[in-house]
């Protein structure tokens, strides 16, 4: 039975994305079908190429799609590859990014790289820095709060890096590749913190990955294929 | 929160090196403005102080700052005959150049016609006005002369009874002030031998004609003091300064004065112009030019260097799109840069130019008018030179962090 539109985190209805045309004409999506629930982790694995990141973009409201349409908690925000809101706005309030890189503002501490993003929203400085430290605690790096991220490991960046993805109370957290740059150890962690925030947080989570050892920790797995969506795979949970 | 502060909080030593080097390009752009300023200044300076109504000067001259001008010393006595004329004075200026202690001083010596005229328009900043007909001196403080200090001028030692401040020629040498007649004994001051040269030449000529061979006493004459000689008038002056008596029309009074056939006459202001327009024309307008290029150059550097940090920054602008930031968040984070850098650059530019400036040769005369000018200029500059980087981070595109 299909999931009512307020418990979907995101449904995408055939995606499809060309590059170019004529003989340098790329079909990077072929009509993708995706439906993701609140509270929900997902991987999405695939070769180069596959079309992940392609995917990740157009969720993300980043690029646009060639043709398709997709809804947000049952809200339209594209429709016929074409963006049906202001999708700086839209971004800025319902989602949250993590890369293989933290992407840290570097001359801003952890904790104003967190308050930043809620800030930006139009949260008063005070409230932002105290919901700021409140995610750094719950993600473990409080102590880390006033330090710039050229001091921190590459776990305690990406943690920090979930904070800021997490300070808007977003519907939908896209991470690509967020795990490539750590240690299998601390990958693990962070695979592991995205599962604590989507089932505690009732936050979707999309993540791309090539790491397999975590599959464990996802509620599914999609493998992508040039452009196409191939099937599910059996999470562990 | 102020991403433009903490940007520069993190990177202080660059910021404060690059603010450093806009803050000494403008105060080569202020001490442009103030050696032009000066040097304007300079060249009216003494028709300012001496606020003559009428400046009588020789014939078809441009009087005695453009060219030379020489009139006669009893021009003075028909001028203050002219109806309407309060008082006038004999103006004498020339330029001399003299060693003290192996360096070279060179000044221009103002006469003042003593006792009308003791300097009481100096501004002093220390001593007294001329007291005597003779070997007393009032020197400008930039000559390192202290007073009480005695220097040999001609024959005569004259000893520094006052000091003045900021007095300089259109040239830009310092002045001083002694009385006319002393002033006159500087300017036409001649060796022992050449004054024996000129007597024997006299005589020479006197024993050519019939009255100096039939009346010794001519002959007598002619190889004695040339103050002896009848026939020789005192030396002639630069000009003649007027006043006018008050409710006489001075245009009326100079057109009287004017009708004669040896003299010229200026107003105070049509002097003043022939100075601002003539003397120092080209200084001034070359010095204009260079101030426009180096405030065009400052420009170009200023938008490199906000170009180059608005560089550095990309990749966290584009992380800041992805959030979803607003254009005017980017926009504050390089304007307010650019301001701070501009403020800040000024600021450094004034201390320094108050270190400075006082070395420098010539005045440079920092005015109000010009620091308000300078400071809607930098104004300016920040904001043009912020466009360059506001243009390259608007392109930037959030999916540049995901490539």
């Amino acid at each position: 039975m299909a999931a009512a539109p307020e418990t979907l985190a995101v449904e995408a209805f055939g995606l499809t994305k060309v590059y170019g045309s004529g003989n340098t004409e790329v079909q990077a999506l072929r009509g993708v079908d995706l439906s993701l629930s609140r509270g929900e982790v997902i991987a999405l694995l695939g070769p180069s190429g596959a079309g992940k990141s392609t995917l990740l973009a157009i969720i993300g409201l980043v690029n646009a799609p060639t043709s398709g349409r997709i809804t947000m908690a049952g809200k339209p925000v594209v429709e016929d590859g074409r963006f049906a809101v202001n999708v700086r706005s839209f971004r800025r309030q319902h989602m949250g990014f993590v890369f293989q890189k933290a992407n840290l503002i570097p001359f801003m501490t952890a904790c104003e790289n967190v308050q930043v993003a809620m800030e930006i929203n139009g949260h008063s400085p005070r409230s932002a820095k105290r919901r700021a430290m409140e995610l750094l605690d719950y993600l473990g790096v409080a102590d880390r709060a006033d330090h710039y991220p050229s001091i921190l490991s590459g776990g305690q960046q990406q943690r920090v890096a979930v904070a800021r993805a997490l300070a808007n109370q977003p519907d939908l957290i896209l991470a690509d590749e967020p795990t490539a740059a750590l240690d299998s150890i601390r990958g693990r962690q962070v695979m592991e913190l995205f599962r604590k925030v989507a089932h505690e947080r009732q936050t979707g989570v999309i993540v791309v990955t090539h790491d397999h050892r975590a599959l464990d920790v996802f509620d599914r797995a999609l493998e992508m294929e040039d452009g196409l969506i191939l099937g599910k795979q059996a999470a562990a949970s | 929160m102020n991403l433009a502060l903490r940007d520069i909080r993190h990177n202080f030593g660059r910021f404060a090196l690059t603010a450093i080097g806009i803050g000494l390009l403008l105060m080569l752009v202020m001490g442009m403005g103030g050696i032009y300023r000066g040097l304007v200044d300079d060249a009216t300076l003494l028709v300012n102080r001496i606020n003559a109504d009428l400046w009588v000067v020789q014939k078809n001259t441009r009087g005695p700052f453009a060219e030379i001008s020489r009139i006669p010393a009893n021009a003075e006595d028909r001028v203050r005959a002219v109806p309407g004329v309060a008082s006038s004075n004999d103006f004498v200026s020339h330029t001399i150049q003299r060693e003290q202690a192996g360096r070279p001083l060179r000044m221009t010596v103002q006469g003042l016609s003593w006792p009308q005229d003791n300097g009481v328009w100096l501004p002093l900043i220390a001593g007294r006005r001329l007291e005597q007909s003779h070997f007393e001196l009032i020197a400008d403080k930039s000559l390192g002369l202290p007073l009480g200090h005695r220097i040999a001028l001609g024959k005569d030692t004259y000893t520094v009874v006052g000091l003045t401040r900021n007095m300089a020629s259109t040239s830009g040498d310092s002045m001083v002030f002694v009385t006319l007649a002393d002033s006159q004994a500087i300017q036409y001051d001649q060796s022992g031998e050449a004054v024996r040269l000129e007597r024997e030449a006299r005589k020479s000529r006197a024993s050519d004609f019939d009255p100096g061979r039939v009346q010794p006493e001519i002959l007598n004459r002619a190889v004695g003091p040339s103050s002896g000689i009848p026939a020789l008038g005192p030396p002639p002056v630069s000009a003649v300064l007027v006043k006018v008596t008050p409710g006489a029309d001075p245009a009326h009074v100079a057109a009287t004065i004017a009708s004669w056939p040896d003299v010229s006459v200026y107003t105070a202001d049509a002097q003043r112009q022939l100075l601002v327009s003539g003397m120092v024309d080209k200084s001034r307008r070359q010095l204009g030019l260079f101030r426009g290029l180096l405030s065009i150059v400052s420009a170009i550097i200023m938008s490199l260097i906000l170009y180059t940090l608005t560089l550095d920054k990309i990749h966290d602008i584009a992380v800041l799109k992805l959030m979803g930031a607003r254009n005017f968040v980017i926009i504050n984070l390089i304007l307010q840069q650019a301001l701070l850098l501009g403020a800040i650059g000024y600021g450094i530019a004034y201390v320094a130019g108050q270190w400075v400036f006082p070395v420098f040769p010539r005045r440079v005369l920092i005015v109000s008018e010009d620091l308000w000018l300078l400071a809607g200029i930098v104004l300016g500059i920040s904001i043009l030179a912020s466009l360059l980087g506001i243009w390259r981070a608007m392109k930037v595109q959030p999916n540049e962090v995901i490539a």
